[in-house]
């Protein structure tokens, strides 16, 4: 009997985010046990469950899985978004190393002094301007599909939106040259498990704040 | 006819030094262009080969591979160093990726100021110790056998044992607590393969020299 995948990290997006929203656009139903002090993250750590004494952990077909990226190629390839071949696998896996190092940088954003933080987020508006967002534009404009990969729904499709989503929230206007990334804004968000995701009241979590930063330097004391 | 892959990077180890190995234990011979002046780099991105403005990028098979996890997890799915089903792949990605972390804080210490040279040089001993190393030897005791994962050569072995190289050039010492571990290295560095790229002559780089390090700040525009 299956039971749901556990997902084990701080009340917030960090490193765990595109995992929830992975599991979720596969309509994966999940639970999440939220580290809120230091003796919850140094019993996991005590009780051997974290293997580098790491979270993002999560519990799922019977394994206890560690690194962001081992647990998102997993549920990939199981949730059917990875791919049909080698080929598409690697332009899948391209796409998402390269938000993923986007969405990381905001991460890493919240935990700055405030003129770093600032200048740190400004340089994301841009490398999305600049970099990625033309890089996902010229993509969709050359073969013309609905998704980026092999005319099929993948979790490259799932990533970016995340991404574009989250430098929106930097920038309001920042796809305004990009017309394409528009219409797959709207697009992927009318999927319906997406749909549902992005309602109040899901497991998406909010843009880091004073306390969620507070939280997780003294737990992981930096 | 598939020519040989075309690796695009600095002539130095930086991110590209793992595609490497990986390629080299896969036996498959490869040549290498290497981004020497500001022109070079300039061209790079102005033809349109790289989807991200960054290198490492591998042509291969057709394509234009960029980031350097999508082309290892290409290469080592193309010669079967990737577990033989979605659980070992989870295990070796999870150890890949723990390796991954502690070759990172090898990687940018050349670019780190001399003045945090030492404390990041400390850290580097501490987190291999305590956290990186015991979990391999762990993994090596709890099975007993010769790799890490599925009784056969992976890539998590290749990525191990050219982290342990880089551990052992800081501090050979400390190496001495892990003795599965130093078979493991012993082993791997013999295979045909392997004993070949760790000869004088190989395409393996050196650490990265002074000279290289400004060389590369140039080309970037770098203070």
């Amino acid at each position: 009997m299956a039971t749901k995948p556990k997902l084990f990290y701080f009340r917030g997006r960090g490193r765990m985010e595109s995992i929830r929203w992975l599991l979720a656009a596969a309509g994966v139903e999940f639970e999440e046990e939220f580290i809120e002090t230091t003796e919850q993250y140094e019993k996991l750590q005590k009780d051997g469950r974290l293997l580098f004494g790491q979270v993002p952990m999560i519990e799922i077909d019977g394994m206890v899985l560690a690194q962001t990226r081992a647990i998102l190629s997993y549920l990939a390839a199981k949730y059917d978004l990875y791919g049909k071949d080698l080929k598409e696998t690697v332009r899948i896996n391209m796409y998402t190393d390269g938000t993923l190092d986007l969405m990381l940088m905001i991460a890493l954003a919240a935990f700055k002094p405030p003129a770093e933080k600032e200048q740190d987020l400004a340089l994301v508006v841009k490398r999305a301007k600049t970099r990625y967002f033309p890089a996902f534009e010229k993509i969709l404009k050359d073969h013309g599909e609905d998704f980026l990969v092999g005319n099929k729904f993948s979790w490259a499709d799932i990533q970016l939106l995340e991404a574009i989503l989250m430098v929106e929230e930097l920038d309001a206007s920042v796809l305004s040259d990009f017309s394409l990334l528009k219409a797959f804004k709207t697009r992927i968000s009318n999927i319906p498990t997406i749909k549902k995701f992005l309602q109040p009241g899901s497991q998406r979590q909010p843009p880091p704040d004073s306390h969620y930063v507070k939280v997780v330097r003294s737990i992981l004391h930096f | 006819m598939a020519g040989k892959p075309k690796l695009h990077y600095f002539n130095a180890r930086g991110r590209m030094e793992s595609i490497r190995w990986l390629l080299a234990a896969a036996g498959v011979e490869f040549e290498e262009i290497f981004i020497e002046t500001p022109e070079d780099w300039n061209k790079l991105r102005n033809d349109g080969y790289l989807l991200f403005q960054q290198v490492p990028m591998v042509e291969m098979d057709g394509m234009k591979i960029v980031q350097t996890r999508a082309i290892l997890n290409y290469i080592a799915a193309k010669y079967n160093l990737y577990g033989k089903d979605v659980k070992e792949r989870a295990l070796i990605d999870m150890y890949t990726e723990g390796m991954a972390d502690l070759n990172e804080m090898f990687i940018v210490l050349p670019l780190c100021p001399p003045d945090q040279k030492d404390a990041k040089i400390a850290l580097i001993k501490e987190r291999t110790t305590d956290r990186y190393l015991p979990v391999f030897e762990k993994v090596l005791k709890s099975h007993g056998q010769d790799y890490l994962v599925g009784n056969t050569l992976s890539r998590a072995d290749i990525h191990l044992v050219e982290l342990l190289y880089y551990v052992e050039e800081i501090d050979p010492s400390l190496l001495a607590n892990f003795p599965l571990v130093k078979a493991l290295k012993t082993r791997i560095s013999n295979l045909p393969a392997m004993k070949k790229f760790l000869q004088p002559g190989s395409q393996r780089k050196p650490p990265i020299d002074e000279k290289s390090l400004e060389q590369a700040r140039k080309i970037f525009g770098m203070k």
